[in-house]
Parts: structure tokens; C-alpha cells; sequence
């Protein structure tokens, strides 16, 4: 083939364009860039390189790839830092990576956690940018090979990694996910644009809830609120254990596990409309099957930290392939890059079909620009690491402030009103109870994430296959089972199967003890009652767009099966059975000198405040207090730190040139940034 | 960053503003400001690259080489962007914003959400775009320039929505009496080219950058047929060729070679009231109710030395297409066509969306 002998020479050039001094400089300062951005949870890619846009125009292409490519590169690397440290999802990429990564901290193991992590990182983004350079040859074909039908098994796929994440009762983890999937349908449905669970007379509700919201609130409140009561740093003991070597040997044993969770990310990372959402949880899944003693997951095996890592990184490569070959991009910061590329240079690099043939060179210097900045974005984080895995030993009264301050920012963020943080601070309360009950965090994020994508797959591929079936039945059962779908269900029967003998071992939420029947119940009977409305909702909404209900009512009505199963389950069984996990009953939370309430209060004073004054004047009162009455500091010390966290959060905002949450206030006076 | 400025450009910019950039001027002068230009879309969508393909150029003709940053806000299918820029009073210049198709229509359509008003607007510049349907190579062989044997035909088409740009083609479609089955919630009308590609859509269309970019390609390797192009207006708002596709028919003549199809009552009336608001201005950018006169004069005027720059058909192309960019007056008139339709177009496609797709918008 022609293209093949074409190769060799353009990865010549692409080489000699990358081995420039000044496109490394550019590379470097992108990569250092990203870090910033990255280690701030919910902002990722996009905020970074919108920012770079106003300079892309004319500027020479290698320049300003290099400069665009070493940003991206690094989003998913530094977002590590939130996730393990902080059990913080910094994005989509690192949700996966919490369930190992932050208990891994708690035990005092935050050096080895993030170096085992960065290592993995950084090996897959060498595997994905290998692999790329030969596959990217005869992609078109083969990304082509994956139509509705397949996408939605992939998905499948993705959501029957519920399976090992079920936790101790496998109908509570099912339908943790069914809620988090019906959490997933409120707003508008994208294609009959029926309302679900929303009103236009509460806008903000019809565009439904983002995932940096209910990241955070499934994950990071939780913990959050559950460290601040029991008034102790992350990190068990002050000694940090095991540093950062000790990481690296981790991932050198397990490097067969992260050359595999490196294929699987570039390989589901190539199809585009899946992008990240669903790799990392397969990563995980993947993990866990190939493990002989799962009893660690969750409580912070190695392994959890390393697979999903792996395929990250792997998976930001596999990213290009759609972008570069049909101008499609694969996620958010991948549909700014391809707009940006326009801007570059005299504007003649397009990107589409076109690329193989007039731009190989450039398509293969975006390859290993990103395969390069991994290097040098890893190198930065393992050196920061040391250090940064030090805030794990800090009181944690005195962080927990400035994570409300960075949430609420990053939650700010998605939608720019003051609804995200109201529905930041509901969809923390769910965390909360989700956590203290023992319902599957992990499978409620992995419902809410996947629900779009399985109701449009579902829908899209119901609606070609009938219009199959009408030119003939064989034709239709050819474009439903095909190869590639039958392989997909195999596996995911597989996984499921394998996935529910396992599930008993891994518990998520760590050994929860068990209690009365009264609070466990009331908690059931809510999200019962939730379901319920909701899909009497879905039922109200009128036949012919049978596509905006049917996956609701289907998908409502398993899990409220579920429900109610475990309904009766609670009704036969005695005081103190598994069903009744309740963390307040014994350990960390109950034995914790603060209550629940008096803590969230915090939080909901600071939103409070915020809706009067806005974000800026709230924060100044919010650390101030805070800081003098919980963590009863001396003023000196109190002023010191409340300076510190509103210049950084100042800074990071005016350099992203982004907006704080208003108030009241500025609405009836006129005020300059960052008060306004 | 200092170091990216490029010398190249800042004497070309030089040379613009000496020539063209003189007159009124007045006082208004943006030194050290920052203008933000304010698309109710994220990021990722036509609208971010149209706006930050602009803001630079702007910054440079603007007096007193003010920042202009492009800010997102996006919601309720832009709609939520657009009711928050209604409410802004700013009227030093100091805020721009961004409309597009997807505002506009439901704006024509009395969408429930709707609380803006473009005629309390100041637009100050427009961009349009044209359109071109194909179809896959099987049933391309049956298009004569009519959609005669097409008709019987079932056809899969990959759609955003029928109440958003789509709603032109699928109309045209209808007009012609063929059989086209959307399949609704895709993103973005790259999706739809890929499914086309898969072979699970049998017809698509692309506006005419992602045509040429995307889609020409299939065209050569003989996966796609061409069928027409939405066409584009002349002088006296009629339709003709689109200048960018001579080869390819307009839609007028394709209906006008199709039994059953009318270029003229109230279907034809509504397709092109929808057609003008939707392609030829596609994109205006607006500055707030109440500004005063002379900064909207100073912005006429840097829009205008941005497409009086020597290069500037060059360096568009690939982001405007080669359409016309219109400023000041005709910016203003864009605007009225794109924003005004008559009621009896606008009911007729509201109950032809009603009848087709079950889509209610009250």
C-alpha cells in the first residue's frame, strides 16, 4: 500500500519538526500550563485551551500544536492530584481512580498512590502514541466498522462493570445505578425534546445536570463533610509509608495490566461518540476480573490505582484518531483543538480525510507531541508529588474550607448560575446518604454517566433497525448482530457473570456495620418515592415521542422493581442484617466528634451567603469564621490563610478569565471584578 | 505572550486602518479594555470557531487595541445566553454578542423560552452560510436534477431536531415528496456525516464548510451523490445558484423539475422565510439595547476595516465560507430578514411540525 511507504518518510519529518528546541520550549511551557489548569477539579482541557485560542491565530503550526498538545496532554495526568488526595474526580478521566487512589491516601499512602498512577500514566500514553503510528493507517475503516448497534454494546459493556461494583447487596448497587441513570435523563431529551422531571419555569433544570456536578457531589462532598467531622488530616499517620519509588515498582509488576488497560484506552478511546466516560470504569472492571485476591478494591489496592491510569492517557490518543480522520471530535477539548488547527498558520491544515494524505507529517507530530508531553508532564508531576502528597498529613479542618471554596468554583463553572450550586449542594446530600447507607456510589456514577449515551444508542439503532427490517429480515439481523456486537455481548455476559461472584468481596465503601431499621428504610422509601414521580412523569409524557419515555419507563421501572425487592428484603429480615449498612451505627463517622448537620451547615451557609453577596464577599466571611470558630485559629494565622486562598482562587480565575457566582447584592450595584 | 504577536499582521492591520479605519472615529477609544463576546453555546460548537476566529481581528482594528475575549454561555439550546443578554444595559461598547441559527428559530417559533427581542438590538456585523444535500450512491444513481424516482424511496437521515437548522431540509425534503425518516439526538451535523458514512443514514446534508471540508471527499470517491444546494439570495431576494456549488442545482430548480412541488404558496413561502433566517445571515453579532450611536459607529467601522483587510477572503474561507460578511446597515437589514417571518409561514410550519413530528413548542 501506498500509504506505508508514505509513513516512514513523514515520521521522519514529524521527528525533525518536533526536535526544534523552540517547538520543546513551546511544548514545555503547554505542558506547565496544563498542570496548572489540571490540578484545579472540573475546569480540564477546555477552560486551558480556550484560553491559548486568541494566540493560535497565524501562529506557525508545529508552534502551536506543540503548545496545544502539551496542554491537553496533561489534563488527565495532573487531575490525579485531586482524585487520589483529595478523592476529588478532577474530571471524567479520574473518576475510575478515586475508588482506589483516595483510600490509598487515607492509609497514608499518597506518595506511592500518585507516582503508581503517574507511572501508568505515562506508560500508556507511550503505548497509545505507539500504537497510533501504525493503526491511525488503516483506522478509517475500522472506526467506521462501529455503527449504533456496536456503540451501544460498548456502552453496555461500560454499564455492566455495575456488576463488580455492586457492592454487598447486588440489588441496591443496581439500583443506585437505575437512579443514577434516571438522574441522568432530567431536562430535556435530545430527541423529542419532551420535559422529563423539569420545567421551563426552572431553565437551569432542562439542560439536565453535569457531570462535574455530580462528580463531585457523589464523591467529593461525601468525603469532604466526612473528613471535616472527624477533625483528623487524609492520611491515617503522619508518616507518608512508602514514597514515590516504591509506586514506580508497583507499576513495573503490574506492567502487563497496564499495557492492556493502555490498549483498552486507545481502542474505545478511537470511537468517537463514546469518548472518555466509559473507559476508565472498563479499565477498572478489567482490573478487578484479573485479579486473583479482590478483597483490596476499594480499600485501596495498587492495581485499582494502576488500570484505570492506564488507559487515560491511552485513551487521549486513541481521542486523535476520530479528530484527525473525519474532524470529529471525540471530546470537548478535542472540538476546540480541531477549531483552533484552522487558526494555525496560513489556516491550509484541515483536518478530515485529508490529513493522511497532504499532512501525515503533522498528523504524526500530534502523535508523539502528546506521546512527548505525557514524558514531560509525568516527570513534573512525580517530581511535585513528594511534596503535594504532604497536604494529606495537614489537619484537615484546615483544607476543608478551601475544597468548598475550589467545588463550589468548579461546580460554578458548568453552568455559570447560582442553580449549580444549589444542585451541588442536593446532589451532595445524595452522596452523603448513598455513602452512609452502602448504596454503590461508583454504580450510580456509572448510570448517571452512561445514561445518555445508552437511551440515544438504544433509540438511534431501534430506529435503523426497523428501517432495516422493512427491506428485509436478514438484512436488519446483519446490521444488529454483527460480528463486533456479538464479540461485545460475549464479553459483557462474561463480566456480568463474573462480575456478580465478585462483587460481595469489594466493597467500595469499606466495611460498613449495620444498625436499626429506621434510617436504612426511610432512605429506601425516599428514593422509592423519587422513582415513582419520576416515572409517572416519563408515563405523562404522549405516545408519538415514544423515544423521550420509553428508556425512562423502562429503565425507572427495573430499578423500582429493585426497590421494592429490597423493600421486602428489609421487612423480613432481623436488626443488624447487611441490608441495614448504616456507617452512623459504628466507626469513623459515628465515633466523629462533629455531627453531620452542624458540618453541611458550612457549606449551606457559604451558598447562602453567596446568594446575597456573591461568590467573592461570601468566601471572605466564609474563611474568616470558619477558620476562627471550627478550626479555632488565631487571627494572625486566620488572615494569613484567607489572603492566601482568595489570591489563588483571584489569580487562577483572572488568568482563565472566568467569572465568579453573583448575588443580590451585585445585581443591584454596579461592582468591579471579582467582586461582580 | 508578547512573543506571538506577529509583526506580518501588525502591519498589515497598519496599513487597513490608515485606509479605511478614518472616519468616525469620534472619541470612543478602548485603551486598556477588555470586550467580552458573550456565545450562547460551549466551547466546542460552530459559534466558538466564528467568534474566535473574529475576536482577534476586532481587538486589532478596534481603537485603542482593546482584549477581546470570547466567553461561553451556553443553555437551553442558547436560548438561556441569549434571555441574559436581553437584560444587559452596558451600553460603552465593552460587550458583545453572539447569535446563531439555533437562536433565531426559536425566537421565529415562539418557543415558551424565548424572552429576548432582536429588535431592541444593535447588530453589528452577520455571516451567512449555505447548505447542500446529498444522497448515497445506490439511490443517487436514480437523481436526474428531480427527485422523480426518488420518491418511493425510504430514507434515513441523522438529525439534530426538527425545530433547529434541520427544519430547512427536512421541509425541502417533504416538498419534494420523498420519504425521509429522521432519526433525532445527534450532536452536531459532523455526527450525521459519519453515520452517512457508516451507511445507517441513506441522505444528509452539511452547511457548506463541512461540505467542502468532510463531505467532498465522499463526493470524489463516489460514496455520495450531490443532489442541491439550498441556493443562495441576489440582490432582490431572489433564490439562485449558491455561487460556491455553481455545478450544483439550487433547491428551487430541483422542485421546480419534481412533479408536485410548488416554488410558489405557502409551503415554498415558508421554506424560504425559514431558509433566509437561517443560512444566508447565520451568525450576527450584537451590541446591547441602548447603546449609544458613535460606538456603534466605532464597531461598524472595525468590522468594516476586518473585511476590507487584503487577506481577509484568504484567511476566511475556511471559517466563514465565501459568503458575504455584512456590516453596519447591511448587518442591520441581515438581521430583519433573518428574524422576521410572516404569520402565515410561521403557522404553517409550526402545524407541519405538529403533524409530522408530534413537536408542540407551546
Amino acid at each position: 500500500m501506498e500509504i506505508f511507504a508514505n509513513a516512514l518518510p513523514a515520521l521522519g519529518d514529524a521527528w525533525a519538526l518536533i526536535l526544534q528546541p523552540i517547538v520543546l520550549g513551546y511544548l514545555i511551557l503547554g505542558v506547565t500550563m496544563g498542570l496548572a489548569v489540571g490540578v484545579f477539579p472540573g475546569l480540564g482541557g477546555i477552560a486551558g485551551l480556550s484560553l491559548l485560542l486568541p494566540f493560535m491565530f497565524g501562529m506557525e503550526p508545529v508552534y502551536g500544536l506543540a503548545l496545544m498538545v502539551g496542554m491537553v496532554a496533561v489534563v488527565p495526568t495532573s487531575d490525579t492530584f485531586a482524585s487520589v488526595l483529595m478523592g476529588i474526580p478532577g474530571s471524567s478521566a479520574s473518576q475510575a481512580t478515586v475508588l482506589d487512589g483516595f483510600p490509598m491516601a487515607k492509609k497514608g499512602e499518597a506518595a506511592r498512590a500518585l507516582s503508581a498512577a503517574f507511572a501508568s500514566s505515562l506508560f500508556g500514553g507511550l503505548v497509545g502514541a505507539l500504537f497510533l503510528t501504525a493503526f491511525i493507517l488503516v483506522a478509517r475503516p475500522i472506526v467506521l466498522a462501529f455503527g449504533l448497534p456496536e456503540m451501544l454494546m460498548i456502552t453496555v459493556l461500560g454499564l455492566s462493570m455495575v456488576a463488580v461494583l455492586a457492592g454487598r447487596v447486588p440489588l441496591k448497587g443496581l439500583a443506585a445505578a437505575g437512579l443514577g441513570m434516571m438522574v441522568g435523563t432530567i431536562g430535556i431529551a435530545d430527541a423529542g425534546g419532551s420535559l422529563r422531571m423539569a420545567s421551563y419555569d426552572i431553565p437551569y433544570l432542562t439542560d439536565g445536570l453535569q457531570l462535574v456536578i455530580v462528580g463531585l457531589g457523589i464523591f467529593a462532598i461525601p468525603e469532604i463533610v466526612s473528613l471535616l467531622r472527624q477533625d483528623r488530616s487524609i492520611s491515617e499517620n503522619s508518616n507518608l509509608g512508602a514514597g514515590w519509588l516504591s509506586g514506580v515498582k508497583d507499576w513495573f509488576d503490574n506492567i502487563w495490566l497496564s499495557v492492556r488497560c493502555s490498549l483498552i484506552g486507545v481502542l474505545v478511546g478511537i470511537i468517537p461518540g463514546l469518548g472518555g466516560s466509559v473507559v476508565d470504569w472498563i479499565a477498572y472492571g478489567h482490573t478487578v476480573q484479573t485479579t486473583k485476591d479482590k478483597s483490596g478494591f476499594g480499600k485501596g489496592n495498587v492495581r485499582g490505582v494502576i488500570g484505570p491510569e492506564s488507559s487515560n492517557n491511552a485513551k487521549e490518543g486513541g481521542g486523535l484518531v476520530p479528530t484527525l480522520l473525519f474532524g470529529i471530535p471525540g471530546s470537548g477539548s478535542m472540538a476546540i483543538f480541531i477549531g483552533a488547527i484552522a487558526l494555525l498558520g496560513s489556516g491550509d491544515i484541515e483536518v478530515g480525510p485529508k490529513m493522511l494524505k497532504d499532512n501525515l507529517d503533522i498528523t504524526y507530530s500530534i502523535v508523539w507531541l502528546l506521546a512527548l508531553a505525557n514524558v514531560f508532564g509525568t516527570l513534573m508531576c512525580i517530581a511535585l508529588s513528594g511534596g503535594i502528597a504532604r497536604l494529606t498529613t495537614i489537619r484537615f479542618t484546615y483544607l476543608a474550607p478551601f475544597l468548598f471554596m475550589l467545588i463550589s468554583f468548579a461546580a460554578f463553572q458548568s453552568g455559570q448560575s447560582f442553580e449549580d450550586l444549589l444542585a451541588l449542594f442536593a446532589i451532595g446530600l445524595v452522596g452523603i446518604f448513598l455513602r452512609r447507607f452502602d448504596w454503590s456510589r461508583p454504580a450510580f456514577l456509572i448510570g448517571f454517566v452512561l445514561s445518555n449515551p445508552v437511551e440515544k444508542f438504544s433509540n438511534q439503532a431501534f430506529q435503523i433497525a426497523s428501517f432495516k427490517f422493512r427491506r428485509g429480515f436478514e438484512t436488519g439481523m446483519d446490521y444488529l448482530f454483527s460480528p463486533i456486537v456479538i464479540v461485545l455481548i460475549v464479553v459483557t455476559l462474561i463480566s456480568v457473570v463474573f462480575g456478580i461472584r465478585q462483587a460481595k468481596a469489594i466493597m467500595a465503601e469499606g466495611d460498613v456495620q449495620s444498625g436499626s431499621k429506621r434510617a436504612p428504610v426511610t432512605f429506601l422509601l425516599i428514593i422509592t418515592a423519587y422513582l415513582v414521580v419520576a416515572l409517572l412523569n416519563a408515563n405523562a409524557i404522549p405516545d408519538f415521542n415514544m423515544t423521550d419515555k420509553i428508556v425512562p419507563l423502562v429503565i425507572g421501572g427495573i430499578s423500582l422493581a429493585c426497590c421494592l425487592i429490597v423493600l421486602v428484603q428489609m421487612m423480613r429480615s432481623p436488626e443488624g442484617d447487611v441490608v441495614f449498612a448504616d456507617k452512623e451505627v459504628a466507626g469513623e463517622d459515628a465515633d466523629a466528634p462533629y455531627g453531620l448537620w452542624s458540618t453541611l451547615a458550612w457549606f449551606a451557609g457559604l451558598i447562602a451567603a453567596t446568594w446575597v453577596v456573591g461568590f467573592i464577599i461570601a468566601l471572605v466571611g466564609f474563611l474568616i469564621t470558619f477558620l476562627r470558630v471550627r478550626a479555632q485559629a488565631g487571627w494572625f494565622k486566620t488572615l494569613i490563610l484567607t489572603a492566601c486562598g482568595l489570591g489563588f482562587i483571584c489569580l487562577m480565575a483572572g488568568a482563565l478569565n472566568r467569572d465568579f457566582p453573583p448575588g443580590l447584592l451585585q445585581g443591584a450595584v454596579d461592582m468591579p471584578w471579582p467582586l461582580k | 505572550m508578547t512573543l506571538l504577536k506577529l509583526s506580518r499582521r501588525a502591519a498589515l492591520a497598519l496599513t487597513a486602518a490608515a485606509g479605511l479605519a478614518a472616519p468616525a472615529m469620534a472619541d470612543v477609544d478602548f485603551s486598556g479594555k477588555t470586550i467580552e463576546w458573550v456565545i450562547p453555546f460551549s466551547e466546542t460548537g460552530g459559534s466558538a470557531k466564528w467568534a474566535n476566529f473574529f475576536a482577534p481581528l476586532l481587538s486589532e482594528e478596534l481603537p485603542g487595541n482593546p482584549t477581546v475575549v470570547v466567553k461561553f454561555m451556553p443553555g437551553a439550546g442558547s436560548t438561556k445566553g441569549a434571555n441574559w443578554f436581553q437584560e444587559q444595559t452596558e451600553g460603552d461598547g465593552t460587550l458583545l454578542f453572539g447569535s446563531s441559527g439555533s437562536t433565531q428559530f426559536p425566537f421565529l417559533l415562539d418557543d415558551p423560552r424565548v424572552m429576548y427581542e432582536y429588535a431592541d438590538w444593535n447588530a453589528v456585523m452577520a455571516t451567512g452560510t449555505g447548505g447542500v444535500a446529498y444522497l448515497n450512491a445506490e439511490d443517487g444513481a436514480l437523481f436526474d436534477g428531480s427527485a422523480n424516482q426518488l420518491k418511493d424511496i425510504p430514507f434515513i437521515f441523522g438529525s439534530q431536531g426538527a425545530t433547529g437548522l434541520d427544519l430547512v431540509p427536512l421541509l425541502a425534503w417533504e416538498m419534494l415528496g420523498m420519504n425521509v425518516e429522521p432519526v433525532f439526538g445527534i450532536k452536531g451535523r459532523g455526527d450525521g456525516r459519519l453515520m452517512f458514512e457508516r451507511g445507517e443514514a441513506t441522505i444528509d446534508y452539511q452547511t457548506s464548510s463541512g461540505y467542502i471540508s468532510g463531505s467532498m471527499d465522499l463526493v470524489d470517491a463516489g460514496t455520495a451523490v450531490p443532489m442541491m444546494s439550498w441556493g443562495a439570495l441576489d440582490e432582490n431576494g431572489m433564490i439562485v445558484r449558491d455561487p460556491t456549488f455553481p455545478d450544483l442545482p439550487s433547491f428551487k430548480e430541483v422542485c421546480e423539475a419534481t412533479e408536485g412541488c410548488e416554488t410558489s404558496g405557502p409551503a415554498w413561502d415558508a421554506w424560504k422565510a425559514f431558509f433566509i433566517a437561517g443560512y444566508p445571515s447565520q451568525k450576527i453579532a450584537f451590541l446591547p439595547a441602548g447603546t449609544p450611536q458613535d460606538v456603534i459607529d466605532t464597531y461598524n467601522a472595525a468590522f468594516e476595516a476586518v473585511r476590507a483587510r487584503p487577506d481577509f477572503k484568504e484567511i476566511a474561507s475556511q471559517q466563514v465560507g465565501e459568503y458575504p460578511m455584512f456590516v453596519g446597515a447591511g448587518a442591520q437589514k441581515a438581521t430583519d430578514e433573518a428574524t422576521t417571518v410572516s404569520d402565515e409561514a410561521k403557522q404553517f410550519v409550526l402545524t407541519w411540525l405538529k403533524d409530522a413530528y408530534g413537536v408542540e413548542l407551546n
